[in-house]
């Protein structure tokens, strides 16, 4: 057990160095930052100046030294707009992001269950054939558009919700159901694969036949070993929205989070927030990773961390 | 010479038992049959031939605007059926200029990260051992990567532009072509297929391309067309951020991040564009669907 963890989390730190390295190059080897922050009309010196104020005219060795023994302390360097510590600048913005795909992921995972659950125990009904097309909808619009239009119906012409930025809940329905849509598609179409799956084993007419109720016999038997699946799907989907869809639906929405940083560092060029926010995403998402591996004995027991 | 007989029997019986491509009429006989399928189909090709016609038929120069034609809606100005943008050109034209871009975009980047994959995916299930290790290792990496975010970073170093898109996708595409083709290959590496190969001395790379690649192409197809859907996904949403195509180039993308300033008036102009989006993505993605059935129909009821 203690070994598989060590195992898990080694595998982890390789991927966060591997991100933190790659955007390191990147930003450092290939980006010049000094064109983006100072006028057309700067002179030579204040090129220099600016250069070596920011610390990149040092040999890339010495920036890649000093980088790493920096992570090492929690210090990514200050931000170059903010003026503050970048990691801080980073995580301050966190909260906001986990708790808004916090509540997608649960309004995704309240629906797709069920309705993945019910269309495998009736294929081919109507329901069946509602919900796959509905989901493979949900999979297929891109949902910053989507976004965009739900504020035109729901915020424009009827007013029932705020268009954009940060208050009460209601500023938060749109920006949810917008985030939950694309993993709601995914997950409800493993669910109802993963069961179809499930309740084609001799498990499954085992149950049945010692006479245990049907809502049993697929709650407790079939659900359950269609679990890894479903947690796993919900899994990548979670790192999905904090990595990739926060970053748009955050920006139409005008929204504090982890995502609108994202953008904004990037269109500031302010490379040690964009650093330091790839370190913090990428650990998220190799965090989330590593809690799905840890529900698979819960799952099937067999899987005793091997 | 009872013995060459017996060689060439068997030899037709192991390429027959592959799966592979149906012939082309059954296959078009199977699409007519699935109407979904055959909608997408449809959609799909009008979609294509609208790209590579843009230059004839799209009505106006999709970049040139006109200053007393700005932001009219649909029908309210002759000659723009679905209006005209911020800065007065016609929807219909950039819309066709825009689909040309998508679909552009989707296929080369594809094209690279399947190549790019698929070899590395035969080459860690033929080679096994270290390499397999390495490979695969590498695959895991690259999966566990923030993709968009890793390809925001690139294309902000290197400069928005068409080509860099590309390759920052390509760059975020090729594990899952390797995954998948590696799974097969293994499925087949022992097979007697291979071991006839290799017992005539033919040469392991060779074999990976010659005698393994065409028998795993079918899967390796489905997914390419999964892949370029989620490309033409990713390319709209990176220009509508503005970090991909851009102006004055039309993309379907860029003309929703364009659009967005005005659209609680403008509703046109973002509405269009992302029914496009929506529909080029799931019509290849039902294609897509259709085909892992049609060509492989153990696979049968799985989709429904």
């Amino acid at each position: 057990m203690a070994q598989y963890i060590l195992r898990k989390l080694l595998g982890a730190v390789v991927v966060i160095a591997g991100v933190s390295l790659l955007v390191f190059i990147l930003t450092r080897v290939i980006g010049n930052p000094v064109d983006v922050m100072l006028p057309l009309n700067a002179t030579a010196a204040d090129r220099v100046r600016l250069a070596h104020q920011l610390g990149i005219d040092k040999p890339i060795l010495t920036q890649l030294g000093e980088f790493i023994t920096g992570v090492f302390h929690g210090n990514f360097g200050e931000s170059w707009y903010e003026q503050q510590p970048a990691l801080s600048v980073a995580l301050e913005r966190l909260p906001f992001t986990l708790e808004l795909s916090g509540i997608a992921m649960a309004l995704a995972l309240i629906f797709a269950i069920p309705l993945g659950v019910l269309s495998a125990l009736r294929p081919r009904s109507l329901l069946d054939k509602v919900t796959s097309t509905l989901s493979m909808f949900g999979i297929c619009v891109p949902n910053f558009w989507l976004g965009l239009v739900l504020i035109l119906i729901f915020a424009n012409t009827l007013h029932w919700l705020p268009t954009s930025g940060v208050g009460d809940w209601r500023y938060l329905v749109l920006p949810a159901i917008t985030m939950a849509v694309l993993p709601l598609g995914r997950i409800t179409q493993i669910v109802r694969t993963a069961m179809l799956e499930q309740l084609r084993e001799p498990y499954v007419v085992t149950a049945r036949s010692k006479g245990l109720l049907e809502f049993w016999v697929v709650v407790r038997h079939a659900l359950k070993n269609a679990g890894i699946s479903i947690v796993t799907m919900s899994g990548w989907e979670l790192g999905r929205i904090i990595a990739g869809y926060a970053i748009a639906i955050e920006a139409v929405f005008g929204l504090p989070g982890i995502g609108s940083l994202v953008v904004d560092s990037i269109g500031q060029q302010d490379f040690p927030l964009i650093q330091a926010l790839t370190f913090v995403i990428a650990t998220c998402i190799t965090l989330i990773n590593l809690l799905i591996d840890m529900t698979y004995p819960f799952f099937n027991p067999r899987l005793k961390f091997k | 010479m009872a013995n060459l007989t017996v060689a060439l029997d068997q030899s037709v019986d192991i390429r027959d038992s592959r799966p592979r491509f149906y012939g082309l009429r059954r296959l078009a006989r199977k699409m007519v049959k699935d109407r979904l399928a055959l909608f997408a189909f449809i959609f799909l090709i009008l979609i294509f031939l609208m790209s590579i016609l843009a230059p004839l038929i799209s009505p106006y120069d999709p970049t040139t605007g006109d200053i007393f034609n700005r932001l009219k809606a649909p029908g309210v100005s002759p000659g723009h059926i679905l209006g005209t943008d911020a800065l007065g050109r016609d929807m219909v034209s950039r819309l066709i200029w825009g689909g040309r871009v998508s679909l552009r975009v989707g296929f080369i980047t594809v094209v690279f990260s399947s190549a790019v994959g698929v070899f590395l995916g035969l080459l860690a299930g033929y080679a096994g051992g270290k390499t397999d290790t390495i490979i695969m290792g590498l695959v895991d990496i690259q999966f566990a990567f923030p993709g968009m975010l890793v390809a925001l970073v690139f294309v902000m170093v290197l400069g928005p532009s068409e080509l860099h898109l590309i390759e920052a996708f390509a760059f975020n595409g090729w594990m899952v072509f390797a995954r998948l083709a590696r799974s097969l290959v293994v499925t087949f590496r022992d097979g007697p297929m291979v071991e006839a190969a290799k017992a005539i001395g033919v040469r392991p790379i060779k074999v990976m391309l010659k005698h393994i690649l065409p028998n795993i192409l079918a899967p390796i197809t489905t997914l390419f067309v999964l892949e370029v859907a989620r490309i033409i996904g990713a390319e709209a949403m990176m220009s509508f951020l503005g970090y991909g195509i851009q102006p004055p180039t039309a993309s379907w993308g860029l003309m929703i991040g364009e659009g967005r300033t005005y659209f609680p008036m403008a509703w046109w102009l973002i509405i269009y564009p992302g029914i496009l989006v929506a529909a080029t993505v799931l019509a290849l993605n039902v294609f897509s669907n259709w085909l892992t059935t049609a060509v492989d129909p153990l696979q049968k009821g799985q989709s429904g």
